[in-house]
């Protein structure tokens, strides 16, 4: 901490920081462009010009830029001096020579920081009376609209696009004041961080394409907090709507979580609230092989209430992708030895193992801002880029963090961002990264590995092995293989913040050991260590906290139950016989589950032919929908309030941004319902989210802390709510005029303290409330910078969300022994292994448009020395067939040639329409499919 | 008078190779510092009061004295030749490049030695394909001699000097713009601190020094500090090539002692103005120095003189205006030249430099009007040193500013009369 005078008035500055950082923090309105606080200074735009004096006598002073200064104590700055205000106002007024003057009719006005800038600096004349020169505009694809003539080349785009995400198709060409931000020709951005362009660019050179298909001005969205759904990472964001249909999502910053950023998925994965096959009324089967109707809610709820009254034969099916309080509803509705977890044995066995190894520690799970800051990396066995995409981009900043001590050996600031990247130049890492197959993060890692999940785990516990002789040895290592684990030890053993990075990609338990075996090792040799796990879904972590079985477990009761019961049924024959009878089942409930996407189809269909009755409670119709008796019609994210825990463990809330047309409520309403009218509630009813939550964080005591994700309901400031609505939202009045010029009351919201109007509070809610960042004068995504105590950094009063799992540190830990043994491979026999997509391997972002029209097309991934083995090129039709499958489905798929698969490997892309529900890894035979075999396949 | 740098140089004929070369003295002085300590030579050059023949005038020793010496210095580190001749007017180190290639390696093997340095680049203007070919050839034989290459003359010392030829711009000619060029890199400067000598090419440390430059130093470590001092009619020491274009009736290219007053160069050498023509003004140092007016002509050519004169002594390369030239028209060549030049990196210079493109276009045409002035005016001012990322535009903006002090009156005939009064 140090002093500076600025306007010769005393402030206490952060030591090493910048001039514009430290003026922004200090609440001063300083102009500027080409500085980002996650991409620092580089003193291109000349708009934070502020006047520098070498001591109290120096009365003329000169003219410097604000980002490229750095502190120094005692150091004298006037914002205010003439001179420096009319370079500033002299900056704009060049911007905008060839800017267009169309702000009133422009797509990014109302949010545009050269808006603000422009308006900031008192630029309100046109005094250049030339021509503006104009550019070509790309087509970039689906997501990210290109409107160049718009350009101040402040080179943000390039600058986050090539040096922080690493991409590689877009640049800055030509020179003079005809620099060209764009691809070498037309063409989809390669990035899955495409989309920040959106908000990384001062002005609207990038805009949200998908919301040009349903613009609307962005003072009239209404927002709350929100959190993505797309993946288990959790990232914040802020949905926007209007007339009833989400319009875009925008990043809501999280200083621990998503930072400044989000991936593509998530933000343009929000268009399947909006698709076709929603479900908006209840949905009732009058009889089996009849039709699914309409119905009004009361008789669906009569018709749950019938078929539940017949005592107590009813299980429910819970949902990685509903909140916590979903599925505790449903938890309590079918009473907890009746609940079942929503996803596979394989998946719950690995959940299980995660939850496990980080509650019983040594090793504590980073957030995603702590991984940034890791010095040494080895990632297990998990697609990151494709799995958990906003993790793979911290990872690209932690591969940083080393080579920045050369920078600071030469005295040059962390955010002389230019300067950094000079003199660290390709130095990297170092980050070691062992996965199935390729990864787009290769281009920085240290080195690679390409192996079966078995042989990666055996790398892993030879890691550990190797940093601490008492873990368990590995058998027959090749020697290059051992050289590996030995490297990746010492920079692991000699790193300060070293960190393991694995999940459930591969679906391997043995992988999730090892990386516990890595993070123990270090742990009980005295290193310090960070333990990072990916989980598929955005309340994986929080569904198997709520407990519950597999489904598997579920479909084994029902149908052995139904055999039992039933002999007639088809499903007896195929039906274990060892389980007893004393369990039957009538009615399952499933809760926001499309099991379709998570068993065999063969198997799933035997299970809903076996049960009686089938309720669904569901936002989109699917094919567990399309079985269902009664279908109920569940709010998404954006209708409804809750609470997910993400792979760190971190508790998040998120809250309804729209009132939903029809009966659509949250999942946990239609359960307490269901009680309501079945007489079965214990205790008061659920009235709104807060009594839930309570109830919840009391039966379960991992889930305790969710009580504090969020402030309750009937949080006031000053006694008002805090306004979904922008204090400029348009034609409230006028909306509804041709319906009743009458103007409604808003709707009420009883679970939360966000009000659906204008009204409320306007100045800073607490960190978790915010559904907008918006100041004065500062209409863009940057007024964030006003919600922090120090830019950049933390929002005021914390980051939103709580830790719900903290290890016990000192803990000496328990080896995992179960090395498994190396890989062979099987004569005509393939391990197929999932390859995940971030386009297309999530169930619900791929209903989105564009995500559709970007996402993976199905393939099957061969070694070439296989391929040729078995006669096929790539793009060749082949037939994939799994051995479990007894009933003989396969799967015609063209092939994809990955010299990276270790031979005996083939990829499957996970999830994908028309290959989802296919649990991996599992053996399988593959062949040449002839020409005229094509039919029938894939299912 | 002694003409060091152009001894061996016969306009219009070959080179002298490296037979020839020798024989007239040459390698000697690699010979000798050889024998030194780096830091002996460095004090040799220090005391000579060679200053930088790039324009900026900065002392050369001093500029070296920055580079990490030592065990523990980072590796490899680099030495420049900037030979990317772009300014306008000047043509003075094709004549070194093309006349005695082999005087510019025998000024690098020293001066990369002092540093230390472990790689050197010749950073070689486009256009000068004559010069890239010569270099080439004496480069060949320079290794072959032994000069180059590891080990040079049995030394401990050795040096890895390649030739690379721009892909050309004006802008790669500023010393960290050059740097990114040649790292195959946007030629965008960069911001200073960090300078070269710690993080240059590839993060290593590096010395980009001009040809002029490089040229002196193996005189200077032949002959002597005391004797290069000698050489020089002001304080900065040795000889400076000086260049007139323009309508002179000699136009051309001399070794002077440095300091030589202009009137001097200009009618002694140059012949004085052509018949018919007046002399109204002349650039001193290339473009982007201030206009020196009639009553400035006594005024000596070097480095601190010219300043003390409101001008620069820049390349030393003079470009005459003269009374049956518009100055506007003038004017605006430069600033199309300078706006086309721009790398596009800060806001003054990509768009303040199209703006007064624009407004002298205007004035040329006939469109002008007398708030283009204050325009112009302002420009000038706030493109000044400090206010941009690099020295370009605050060198187009001096010629700007000085030819409003001094041809006023003709900017406002443009306007009054509506056309351009030389057309």
């Amino acid at each position: 901490m140090t002093t500076i005078h600025i306007d010769s008035r005393p402030y206490i500055a952060q030591d090493g920081d910048n001039l514009l950082q430290q003026c922004l923090s200090l609440g001063f309105n300083l102009p500027y462009f080409c500085w980002h606080p996650a991409l620092g200074s580089v003193g291109a735009c000349r708009q934070c010009a502020i006047k520098q004096f070498k001591n109290e006598d120096d009365q003329r002073g000169k003219i410097v830029m604000a980002c490229m200064t750095p502190v120094t104590d005692g150091a004298r700055i006037s914002i205010d001096d003439p001179e420096a205000r009319e370079f500033r106002a002299s900056v704009v007024e060049w911007l905008m020579v060839n800017h267009p003057h169309d702000c009133p009719v422009c797509d990014e006005g109302g949010e545009c920081h050269l808006q603000d800038m422009t308006v900031m600096t008192g630029h309100a004349y046109r005094r250049y009376r030339g021509r503006k020169r104009t550019f070509h505009n790309q087509n970039l694809g689906p997501l990210v609209n290109h409107e160049m003539n718009r350009c101040i080349q402040c080179y943000r785009c390039t600058r986050f696009y090539r040096d922080y995400a690493g991409g590689r198709d877009l640049d800055a060409l030509a020179l003079r004041n005809q620099v060209y931000f764009g691809r070498h020709e037309d063409g989809i951005l390669e990035s899955e961080f495409s989309g920040n362009l959106v908000e990384v660019c001062p002005t609207g050179v990038f805009t949200d394409k998908t919301l040009k298909q349903h613009y609307t001005r962005k003072w009239d969205l209404q927002t709350a907090p929100s959190v993505c759904v797309h993946c288990g990472l959790g990232c914040n964001t802020i949905p926007g709507e209007r007339y009833g249909t989400l319009r875009r999502i925008r990043n809501r910053f999280n200083g621990a979580v998503n930072g400044y950023f989000l991936c593509d998925r998530g933000r343009y994965g929000y268009e399947f609230v909006n698709n076709k096959h929603r479900i908006r009324q209840p949905l009732l089967r009058k009889a089996r092989g009849a039709a699914l109707q309409s119905a009004i809610k009361h008789d669906a709820l009569q018709h749950i209430a019938a078929l539940l009254s017949n005592g107590n034969r009813v299980i429910g099916i819970g949902s990685p992708r509903a909140s916590v309080e979903s599925n505790f509803a449903l938890r309590t509705l079918v009473g907890p030895e009746r609940f079942y977890a929503g996803v596979s044995e394989q998946d719950n066995r690995l959940l299980a193992s995660i939850l496990d190894i980080l509650r019983q520690g040594p090793a504590r799970s980073p957030s995603l801002h702590e991984v940034e800051l890791a010095d040494a990396v080895l990632v297990l066995g998990e697609d990151v880029c494709n799995t958990a995409p906003l993790l793979a981009l911290a990872l690209r900043q932690s591969v940083r963090t080393q080579p920045q001590k050369i920078a600071e050996k030469m005295h040059i600031p962390h955010w002389n961002d230019n300067a950094v990247r000079e003199a660290v130049q390709q130095e990297r890492g170092p980050l070691f990264i062992a996965t199935v197959a390729g990864t787009k993060l290769d281009d920085v890692a240290t080195r690679t590995f390409r192996a079966a999940p078995g042989d990666l785990a055996r790398l892993g516990f030879a890691v550990a092995h190797a940093l601490d002789s008492s873990a368990p040895p590995v058998q027959d290592m090749p020697d290059a293989l051992q050289e590996l684990a030995v490297t990746i030890a010492e920079a692991l053993k000699t790193a300060e913040r070293p960190m393991i990075i694995s999940g459930m990609g591969c679906g391997d338990r043995a992988v999730i050991e090892a990386a516990a075996n890595v993070a123990w090792s270090l742990s009980n040799t005295g290193h310090p260590v960070e333990l990072c796990f990916t989980v598929p879904e955005c309340n994986s972590l929080g569904a198997a906290m709520t407990g519950g079985v597999s489904f598997e477990s579920a479909f084994e009761t029902v149908v052995s139950g139904a055999a039992c019961n039933d002999n007639t049924a088809d499903a007896a024959a195929e039906a274990s016989t060892d389980v007893t009878a004393d369990f039957s089942v009538d009615t399952i409930i499933i809760l926001e589950n499309d099991l379709y996407q998570r068993a065999d189809a063969a198997v799933v269909d035997r299970f809903l032919a076996a049960a009686k009755h089938v309720v669904v409670i569901d936002h989109m119709d699917n094919a567990t929908c399309a079985r269902a008796d009664v279908v109920l019609p569940a709010g998404t994210f954006a209708e409804a309030d809750g609470t997910l825990v993400n792979n760190e463990g971190r508790a998040q809330r998120f809250f309804q941004v729209f009132v939903p047309e029809g009966d659509i409520q949250e999942s946990w309403r239609w359960a307490q319902d269901i009680m309501t009218i079945t007489g079965s509630c214990k205790g008061q009813p659920w009235m709104n989210l807060d009594q839930i939550t309570a109830s919840c964080a009391a039966a379960i005591p991992l889930l305790q802390p969710i009580l504090h994700a969020a402030p309750p309901a009937d949080f006031r400031v000053g006694g008002q709510k805090i306004p979904r609505q922008p204090h400029r939202y348009s034609g409230r009045t006028a909306m509804r005029a041709d319906i009743s010029v009458h103007e409604p009351k808003p709707p009420e919201d009883p679970d939360a303290p966000l009000s659906f109007s204008m009204e409320g509070y306007l100045g800073h809610p607490p960190s978790a409330l915010i559904p907008r960042f918006w100041a004065p004068g500062w209409n863009s995504g940057q007024a964030v910078n006003k919600f922090q105590d120090e830019v950049g950094l933390p929002l005021a009063g914390g980051d939103p969300g709580v830790r719900l799992i903290e290890p016990v540190p000192a803990r000496k830990a328990e080896y995992f022994s179960n090395v498994p043994t190396a890989f062979t491979r099987h004569a005509d026999e393939w391990l197929v292994v999932p390859l995940h997509h971030v386009f297309g391997s999530d169930e619900l972002s791929v209903l989105a448009p564009a995500i559709a029209e970007l996402a993976a097309r199905p393939y099957l991934a061969l070694n070439p020395a296989d391929a040729a083995e078995l006669g096929l090129a790539a793009g060749n039709e082949s037939r994939l067939q799994l051995l479990r499958a007894t009933d003989g489905t396969g799967y015609s798929l063209p092939v994809q040639l990955k010299p990276e698969l270790q031979r005996g490997v083939a990829g499957l892309p996970a999830g994908l329409p028309g290959l989802a529900g296919i649990i991996l890894p599992a053996w399988g035979k593959v062949t040449r499919l002839e020409i005229g075999m094509k039919q029938g396949a894939p299912p | 008078m002694e003409t060091p740098l152009t001894n061996n140089i016969s306009p219009g004929k070959e080179p002298a190779d490296l037979r020839q070369y020798e024989n007239a003295g040459g390698y000697a002085a690699v010979r000798k510092a050889l024998r030194l300590a780096p830091a002996e030579v460095m004090a040799i050059v220090e005391e000579s009061n060679l200053r930088g023949r790039g324009g900026a005038g900065f002392p050369t020793a001093k500029k070296w004295s920055f580079v990490p010496m030592g065990d523990d210095a980072p590796r490899p580190k680099y030495l420049i030749c900037n030979a990317d001749e772009m300014e306008p007017g000047t043509f003075k180190d094709r004549l070194l490049l093309e006349g005695d290639p082999h005087q510019l390696i025998e000024g690098m093997i020293i001066s990369a030695y002092t540093v230390q340095a472990d790689v050197a680049y010749i950073f070689l203007r486009w256009a000068y394909k004559l010069a890239a070919e010569r270099l080439e050839s004496a480069l060949a034989e320079a290794y072959r001699q032994g000069y180059l290459g590891k080990n040079i003359l049995g030394s401990e010392y050795s040096l890895e000097l390649h030739l690379h030829v721009s892909a050309g711009r004006y802008i790669c000619g500023e010393e960290t713009a050059l740097l990114n060029a040649l790292e195959g890199k946007r030629a965008n400067p960069r911001a200073k601190p960090p300078y070269p000598q710690v993080s240059g090419l590839w993060g290593k440390p590096t010395v980009v020094n001009s040809v002029e430059t490089l040229c002196n130093v193996p005189h200077i470590v032949n002959r002597g500090a005391a004797w290069f001092k000698n050489l020089s009619r002001s304080a900065d020491g040795g000889t400076k090539l000086y260049g007139v274009s323009g309508r002179v009736k000699k136009p051309g290219l001399w070794e002077l002692p440095m300091g030589t007053p202009i009137r001097e160069i200009l009618e002694e050498h140059a012949g004085g103005m052509q018949g018919g023509y007046r002399f109204r003004g002349l650039l001193p140092g290339g473009a982007s120095t201030n206009f020196v007016v009639a009553d400035q002509l006594d005024v000596a050519m070097d480095f601190d003189s010219m300043q003390v004169a409101g001008s620069r002594l820049g390349t030393g390369a003079m470009i005459i205006l003269d009374d049956k030239t518009c100055p506007v028209g003038m004017l605006l060549n430069l600033e199309h030249f300078f706006a086309q030049e721009s790398c596009g990196w800060c806001t003054p210079c990509w768009s303040g430099l199209s703006w007064i493109e624009q407004i002298l276009q205007g004035l040329e045409e006939g469109s002008g009007q007398s708030s283009d002035l204050e325009r112009l005016q302002s420009h000038a001012r706030l493109l000044g040193p400090g206010h941009t990322f690099c020295a370009l535009a605050p060198g187009a903006a001096e010629p700007l500013q000085s030819g409003l002090k001094h041809f006023g009156d003709d900017f406002h005939r443009h306007i009054r009369e509506k056309r351009c009064p030389w057309r």
